[in-house]
């Protein structure tokens, strides 16, 4: 009888298999870097996640707003961790549209932790207008929004290559090997020592495209840590109370066993 | 002898499984009971600034801070003289005018009545400071409770001059 | 039933109890004579009332904290996943707890299937179970659509056109549906509202589908009637609370895996990107326990028909007990319908896997023939089966054939395959 049954299901799951990593085959394969993120008990590099700010503010967010996040965010437990101090200079440092005050008039002061991050364009049109017509995408939850997430946006920033000779490209649009058709619209964001790092590490294409994909890794989920954290002791504590009530389970159908 | 010793172990799987399950459920019930709190993002709304340079003297404004009416009251010298004057012996919550407003000018202090938290209405009252409509308290031009239900003065939040005509509560 | 003489021993117990018998029917459920072959293969309907109640309980917080508004939707979910306190713990538990809502179900099912827990007597509860099974994934379904990211969206927008494909009031019924041009605003605060009301529906039936449960009692492994009580059942309570109990925590812990480490893992990516009704994404997939009835729809070329056959791949379900002819309970006596049981599994991971992979080539050659396998099975196998398949022995009650040869119930089991 089992003779024949095993033979299906194995067939069954052989076929799924098959045809997935089929599948998996028809782009390139991603970039993969040891984050220090992944894994059970995974944590951010803070020293990394400062560093991906400053590239995050400094080149991507002149396109790229990022609006579910707020300055309070980067003081956060479990973020990059800058001081208060640290993170309202940096709040300061952008204008924010605020009122109407007694006249009924809108005015701008500079944003508060409370504020949310402040974007280079008023609405999307906008955005589409300065970007040759297509919509720079929000990053607050970009990584999260990619297939192959962190590996994905690690590889399209270090994915520009010049096209095949057979390939042709419009004005404005650029060839990156990770890109599905390999046609993106946003140039080469990252160059060597494009950004100065204050901690003195060198600023590599790799080194920039990691941190700031470390960072908004972060960005896209800022209670990972505290997630991990959690899941380790609730881990922990199931498999304590599994062993226990697997233990009080068979003493009471012992009773039952000797009885009948 | 053994037979003891049974019962024993078994009373004691039973004990730690009832214990731990009760703290395990315990604490998994926290998290539920604390999303109802205040979120991030309410709590760091916690200051907001107002501009005071049109608050003639006698003049009150109200503005919202934390989704509360907090009363600015630009004092006239007679009513400062009015507050200073009272005898803390007859308050029933003590506190020393000076202590409640710093810049004896402005007075600062959260529109909410101390008894069941209507908003007091201003200039009005036996003691020309402020009346709750709904149960009948009186507060002085110190906006502390003289007669009436509520138990204790008008609250004074956090605040600070940033400078002359700016004030930041919270 | 013995309890029904329940009578509470102290004196303001049977004054309440006179007068609304809450007592006797806890009484009733902690005796409740229970087969005491039960494997952990009946521990999924305890399974499954967590989740249920798990489910509502973490849904009445989001809803506390989502609003259902087009524009604001997904910015609330975004808030719930990063300001609300443990936001993202009971998103995540809510959002993956349905998944493992639906892996206990088809198990649940197929358990069913296997051992025949859905034939006479007991084919109220299976009906009513099949009527919990279509509610849950209008529920899922309804759900999914609420933090309006892109897949939300056009499966809103999909499932919503399958109506379109009734003859002549087709677009009425769809306008009527989105409550507008095309899913919207109003779609999305509807969705909400029935979002809501859907599990007390499910909950309301959940508590038939124990009573229907309770008047025959439990079916079991070898699937005969329960000869002696004494000797083949044991109370409900502590034996199979424990049991379940047991069950639930292992359970449990592949859920906290899901939970704490790869919380996305069964979402799709798309989702993150807020819906965009001028864009649809590249490839659109339902959510995984929806796929094999995605398949069978999209295996169909014709779009009425298609419809229909999703629509009918439900309801053979609800009719198997009177297509089920055999009067051999479980698939332990039945040689030849036990081949088919797993035929039919792989059938259905095989429309599963089909659903998920774009509607072309070899992938539709596959989906359509698999989905012709699934309606022979249910309406011509499992009648003919029934007159011609021999079926092995059955013991004479539950007790016996393990007191006979050993306590070890797969021995005795392999005896009885021998015969």
């Amino acid at each position: 009888m089992k003779n024949i049954l095993k033979p299906i299901l194995l067939l069954a799951i052989f076929t799924t298999i098959s045809f997935s990593s089929n599948a998996s085959e028809q782009s390139k394969k991603l970039l993969n870097l040891e984050w220090s993120f992944k894994g059970f008990f995974g944590k951010f590099d803070r020293a990394s996640l400062q560093r991906g700010y400053q590239v995050y503010a400094e080149v991507c967010s002149a396109c790229h707003s990022m609006k579910y996040l707020s300055y309070r965010n980067l003081a956060e437990a479990g973020g990059p961790e800058f001081s208060e101090e640290q993170a309202k200079v940096i709040a300061s440092q952008y204008e924010v549209t605020d009122g109407p005050n007694n006249d009924g008039e809108m005015f701008t002061r500079p944003a508060r932790l409370s504020d949310n991050f402040v974007g280079s364009f008023a609405n999307e049109e906008e955005a589409k207008a300065a970007n040759g017509g297509s919509y720079p995408p929000d990053m607050s939850v970009l990584v999260k929004a990619r297939k192959g997430d962190a590996n994905y946006i690690y590889s399209l920033l270090l994915g520009y290559d010049d096209p095949p000779s057979d390939f042709t490209l419009d004005e404005g649009v650029y060839y990156n090997t990770f890109m599905s058709g390999n046609k993106i619209k946003m140039a080469k964001p990252l160059s060597e020592s494009l950004v100065q790092y204050s901690d003195g590490t060198p600023a590599t294409e790799e080194q920039m495209a990691k941190d700031v994909t470390t960072f908004l890794a972060w960005a896209a989920e800022p209670h990972l840590e505290a997630r991990h954290k959690l899941g380790f002791r609730t881990v922990t504590y199931l498999i304590i109370i599994t062993i226990l009530v697997y233990f009080s389970m068979k003493k009471v159908w012992s009773r039952i066993e000797t009885e009948v | 002898m053994s037979d003891q010793k049974k019962t024993k172990r078994r009373d004691f799987i039973f004990t730690a499984s009832y214990t731990l399950g009760a703290v395990g459920v315990g604490t998994a019930v926290w998290p539920l009971i604390d999303q109802m709190n205040p979120d991030a993002s309410v709590k760091a709304l916690s200051s907001t600034e107002v501009d005071l340079s049109s608050v003639q003297p006698g003049q009150s404004i109200t503005v919202l801070w934390r989704g509360k009416p907090v009363f600015i009251k630009r004092r006239t010298e007679e009513e400062i003289a009015k507050a200073k004057q009272v005898d803390l012996k007859e308050l029933k919550h003590p506190e020393k005018d000076e202590d409640r407003a710093k810049n004896p000018e402005w007075l600062v202090m959260l529109g909410i009545c101390t008894h069941l938290g209507c908003v007091p209405l201003g200039n009005k009252g036996e003691y020309g400071g402020w009346f709750c409509p709904c149960h009948g308290s009186h507060y002085d031009t110190s906006g502390r409770i003289r007669k009436g239900p509520a138990p204790t003065n008008l609250e004074i939040p956090k605040y600070e001059f940033v400078d002359n005509n700016t004030i930041k509560i919270g | 039933m013995s309890d029904q003489n329940y009578t509470p021993k102290s004196k303001l117990g049977k004054w309440f109890n006179d007068r609304l018998p809450l007592l006797t029917l806890r009484a009733h459920l902690t005796d409740y004579p229970t087969p005491k072959n039960l494997n952990y293969w009946w521990t999924f309907g305890a399974i499954l009332t967590f989740f249920l109640i798990a489910q509502i309980i973490t849904g009445i917080i989001l809803a506390m904290h989502y609003i259902a508004h087009a524009d604001l939707a997904f910015e609330s979910v975004e808030h719930i996943m990063r300001n609300v306190n443990y936001g993202w713990l009971i998103r995540y538990f809510h959002a993956n707890g349905s998944s493992m809502f639906f892996l206990a179900v088809y198990i649940h099912i197929f358990r069913s299937l296997y051992y025949g827990s859905h034939k006479s007597p007991r084919e109220v509860i299976w009906v009513i179970g099949m009527i919990i099974y279509f509610l849950m994934m209008c529920t899922a379904f309804m759900g999914y659509v609420l933090p309006w990211g892109q897949m939300s969206f056009w499966a809103a927008t999909v499932i919503t056109n399958l109506f379109s494909a009734v003859p002549l009031v087709g677009e009425s019924i769809t306008n009527w549906l989105w409550g507008g041009f095309a899913v919207g605003s109003p779609t999305l605060t509807r969705f909400y509202s029935l979002h809501y009301l859907f599990p007390f529906l499910i909950f309301g039936l959940v508590i038939l589908h124990i009573w229907a449960l309770h008047i025959p009692g439990n079916n079991n492994p070898i699937g005969i009637d329960v000869k002696q009580p004494s000797k083949d059942t044991v109370p409900f309570h502590p034996y199979i609370v424990l049991k379940d109990l047991f069950a639930l925590l292992v359970f449990l812990l592949l859920f906290a895996f899901f939970v704490f480490y790869s919380p996305n893992l069964l979402g799709h990516p798309d989702n993150y990107i807020e819906a965009n009704p001028l864009v649809t994404p590249n490839h659109i997939v339902p959510e995984w326990y929806l796929l094999p009835f995605y398949a069978i729809l999209r295996s169909i070329p014709n779009k009425l028909l298609g419809v229909i056959a999703m629509f009918a791949s439900i309801f053979v379900l609800v009719i198997l007990p009177w297509l089920d002819t055999s009067k051999v309970r479980s698939a332990i006596f039945r040689p030849l319908y036990k081949q088919f049981f797993w035929f039919l599994v792989a059938d259905v991971i095989i429309l599963g896997y089909m659903g998920a992979m774009p509607a072309e080539g070899i992938y539709l050659l596959v989906a359509r023939v698999a989905t012709g396998y699934y309606f022979v099975h249910f309406l011509i196998i499992l009648p003919i089966l029934g007159y011609k398949e021999k079926t092995l022995d059955i013991p004479l009650s539950i007790t016996d054939p393990i007191l006979e040869n050993s306590t070890n119930q797969s021995l005795a089991k392999e005896q009885i395959n021998k015969k």
